[in-house]
């Protein structure tokens, strides 16, 4: 029978690509038998990115560590909304201490584990970028620079989302938030030095650190699996859309994070023991400006007068980007 | 085996024959020497099947004893002063969590002004955060009070911290007896907790709890205090039957036989208060004292028993509770609610300040002439106070306080008498 070409009209999703696979190199979210270690029914927003974010990445490391996994978390949106008492969406031992102590409490389970010779079991500490790169940071630090067995995983939605959209260090300049609204003469978030908390766990020469996005699963996975396979501290830090902090539609959600990597914004890239070992060169540039538009939380920049001299300070921070970790493509 | 042992070595081989699987400690005077003789165990193979984890702050020593003791290791740390404080909110989680964690605060004041030496006023912030405490006389009871405190947080699921006081007990070298590690053994079995992080058995450990059922949360932290009521004499008999030595309990009574006078207190003052009393026993006084050994939870009516005869209470204390008086008199008080008597306290040896026999006696005397305030302070130099005093009303800026009484003062070595 003459081959039949087929015309796939699906485009910008890696949906297709995932079924043409071969089936052990399909994503663990394609597999019927994915544990949902972070069940449905839980209480996030529609479009969530964290959710999806914490299922994908615990799935994975689920089926990497064959379902010997323990994780702890911070305080934060992905804490409140899995586990209204009495209800949890948690498929796995699973524990939350305070906002500050993820990385901390993930260190003596790791302990305990090692002490009772359980060390098939892996640890997994999880928090939102407050509890990551703010009031969790000196635990972190100090998980690092211990080389304790344990995976961190930060849920970058760029903002303290619990509690209503404050300002984080890891909020992007421009961004309007609860604490940096879109008035005065510098609407939004101030324009700081950064605080890139990938590069800063390099700096601990860690031997993993990774950087990946919900709109990347293939490459997510492949971060967590990587990250299991290693003993010691590993960090991945993760990019995930909040429609309700970003003031973007729940549909949209991996379109933003998409245009987020392809604008140079938030880089993909893996680290081994301080040096970058990949990044992911971009298939095609998208200019900031389509990434920023379909956020209400930029929305101050466009309109009738477009703030044309933010916007280009926007996007030099995503062509410098683009040139450090070497993201053009070939 | 008798030793002639620091108090901080004598504890960390107590701790150390308990046999605590997650250790892990930042430094802070006077808590180091028991953190450091722990470290070299566990180095040297003397304390085996152990970790032992140098964290960066409180917080963090504190936050990995709650994720080893969840994950169903023996967990313990130590810490005093600032550094309880820097890990409150870690103190009242872990409380929260019902994990049994053992926790030495080798007693210290609490700044500003920054001060290194003893006074109770640490372990007291902590008060309500829902931790079983103890506090030691002497540092064999220091040491005997970490077995039975390991022995009590598991059987009720619940922390306690064991308070020591710093320098007078930490630094102070005794003849301790080293219990024997068979006896130990035998005393404290191995931990097996009611809730633990299993791969087999999947839970969900810290889930928020909305107003629906906070309060019974709650309620059922008490509870567990309520039951140690019961628990802590039971512990200390089977210690005193098998070690054949008396420590712990709840209180413990000195020739309180017709004393019209009743001295109550905390910790290793206690030694001298009895010396005091035997010397005015000697003279005739009808005077007696009685320690708390449980300030939490506080035992009600053991202290009502003890005292409800007496003519006069004084409780000394300290640790100062600014605005109001004495925490240790709050729960005195309430245990004599109705009997007439109402407790005088005086608030003493506060940053390290001596509380000599000397004072002491002073002060006992004037309790029995009934010419003691609700609330006095014991040594207080009120001249040097009423300088200060005068400065502020003089100068708006009058400039740093701590400052100024010192420079009154003169020399600070002199004062230590
Ligand atoms: C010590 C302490 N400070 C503040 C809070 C309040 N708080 C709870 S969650 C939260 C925001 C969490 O932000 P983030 O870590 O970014 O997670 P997100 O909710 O955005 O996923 C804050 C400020 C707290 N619980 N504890
Ligand atoms: S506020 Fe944002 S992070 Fe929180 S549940 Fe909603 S979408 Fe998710
Ligand atoms: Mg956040």
């Amino acid at each position: 029978m003459p081959l039949q070409p087929i015309k796939f009209y699906q485009t910008g999703t890696f949906t297709v690509g995932n079924r043409l696979l071969d089936e052990s190199q399909r994503t663990v979210q394609a597999n019927m038998r994915r544990t949902n270690s972070l069940n449905s029914g839980h209480r996030a927003c529609q479009g969530c990115g964290e959710a999806l974010g914490a299922r994908y990445a615990l799935d994975a490391a689920m089926q990497a560590t064959k379902n010997r996994l323990i994780a702890a978390n911070a305080t934060g949106c992905l804490e409140v909304f899995s586990t209204p008492y009495p209800e949890t969406s948690w498929q796995i031992p699973w524990m939350h201490s305070l906002f500050g102590n993820a990385a901390s409490v993930a260190t003596g389970i790791a302990a305990a584990l090692k002490v009772k010779g359980k060390q098939d079991v892996r640890v997994i500490a999880q928090g939102g970028d407050g509890g990551t790169t703010d009031i969790g940071f000196a635990c972190l630090s100090g998980m690092f620079e211990r080389n304790d067995d344990v995976l961190y995983i930060c849920y970058d939605n760029e903002a303290y989302m619990n509690t209503g959209v404050q300002r984080s260090s890891a909020t992007p300049p421009a961004a309007r938030t609860a604490t940096t609204p879109a008035a005065g003469a510098h609407p939004g978030n101030s324009f700081g030095t950064g605080k890139n908390v990938p590069l800063i766990a390099m700096a601990h020469r860690i031997p993993f650190v990774a950087t990946a996005s919900v709109a990347n699963l293939h490459d997510l996975e492949a971060k967590v699996n990587k990250a299991m396979t290693i003993h010691g501290a590993r960090y991945i830090h993760i990019h995930v859309p909040c429609p309700l902090g970003w003031g973007s539609h729940p549909s949209d959600t991996l379109k933003v994070a998409r245009l987020a990597v392809e604008s140079g914004l938030f880089p993909l890239f893996e680290a081994e023991h301080g040096e970058i070992t990949a990044s992911l060169r971009l298939r095609k540039k998208a200019p900031v400006e389509a990434y920023l538009k379909l956020q209400r939380r930029f929305s101050h920049l466009f309109g009738e007068k477009p703030d044309r001299d933010t916007i280009a300070m926007i996007q030099a921070i995503a062509d410098r980007n683009i040139e450090k970790f070497g993201l053009e493509s070939p | 085996m008798l030793q002639q042992l620091e108090g901080s070595r004598a504890i960390a081989q107590g701790i150390a024959l308990c046999k605590p699987e997650v250790v892990c400690a930042y430094p802070i005077t006077p808590q180091t020497h028991i953190v450091e003789a722990l470290a070299e165990m566990v180095r040297t193979g003397e304390l085996a099947n152990c970790e032992f984890i140098n964290v960066e702050s409180e917080f963090a020593a504190l936050s990995v004893a709650i994720g080893a003791s969840a994950a169903g290791a023996r967990s313990y740390t130590a810490t005093a002063s600032q550094g309880l404080l820097y890990m409150c909110e870690a103190v009242y989680n872990a409380a929260g969590l019902g994990l049994p964690i053992v926790m030495t605060i080798g007693n210290r004041a609490i700044g500003a002004p920054i001060n290194i030496w003893n006074d109770h006023s640490d372990s007291m912030a902590m008060r309500d955060a829902g931790w079983i405490q103890l506090y030691a006389e002497t540092n064999q009871e220091a040491l005997d009070l970490h077995i039975q405190a390991f022995k009590l947080a598991e059987a009720l699921s619940c922390p306690v911290m064991v308070c020591v006081d710093g320098f007078i007990l930490t630094h102070a070298y005794e003849r301790i007896e080293i219990p024997e590690a068979h006896d130990v053994d035998a005393f404290l079995p191995p931990y097996d907790p009611v809730q633990v992080l299993d791969c087999n058995d999947p839970v969900s450990i810290g889930a928020m709890v909305g107003p629906e059922a906070f309060a019974e949360v709650k309620y059922l932290q008490h509870r567990k205090q309520l039951a140690a009521l019961e628990l802590i004499p039971e512990i200390a008999s089977e210690f005193s039957a098998r070690f054949k030595r008396d420590s712990g309990g709840l209180v413990k009574p000195y020739r309180l036989e017709g004393a019209e006078t009743i001295v109550v207190a905390l910790g290793s003052m206690n030694g001298t208060i009895k010396d005091v009393i035997d010397e005015m026993r000697n003279e005739g006084h009808a005077i007696g004292s009685l320690a708390i050994v449980s300030f939490r939870p506080f035992p009600l009516q053991a202290v009502r028993a003890a005292l409800v005869d007496a003519k006069r209470i004084v409780i000394l204390e300290k640790s100062l509770s600014v605005g109001l008086g004495g925490p240790l008199s709050d729960g005195v008080r309430k245990s004599l609610s109705g009997t007439g008597l109402h407790g005088h306290t005086v608030i003493a040896g506060l940053g390290g300040r001596a509380i000599t026999r000397k004072s002491l006696k002073a002060l006992f005397v004037k309790a029995e002439m009934d010419e003691l305030e609700l609330l006095d302070f014991l040594d207080l130099d009120r001249d040097i106070v009423n300088v200060q005093l005068e400065r502020e009303k003089e100068t708006r800026r009058s400039g740093p306080v701590a400052e100024n009484v010192l420079k009154s003062i003169g020399t600070v070595a002199s004062r230590i008498a």
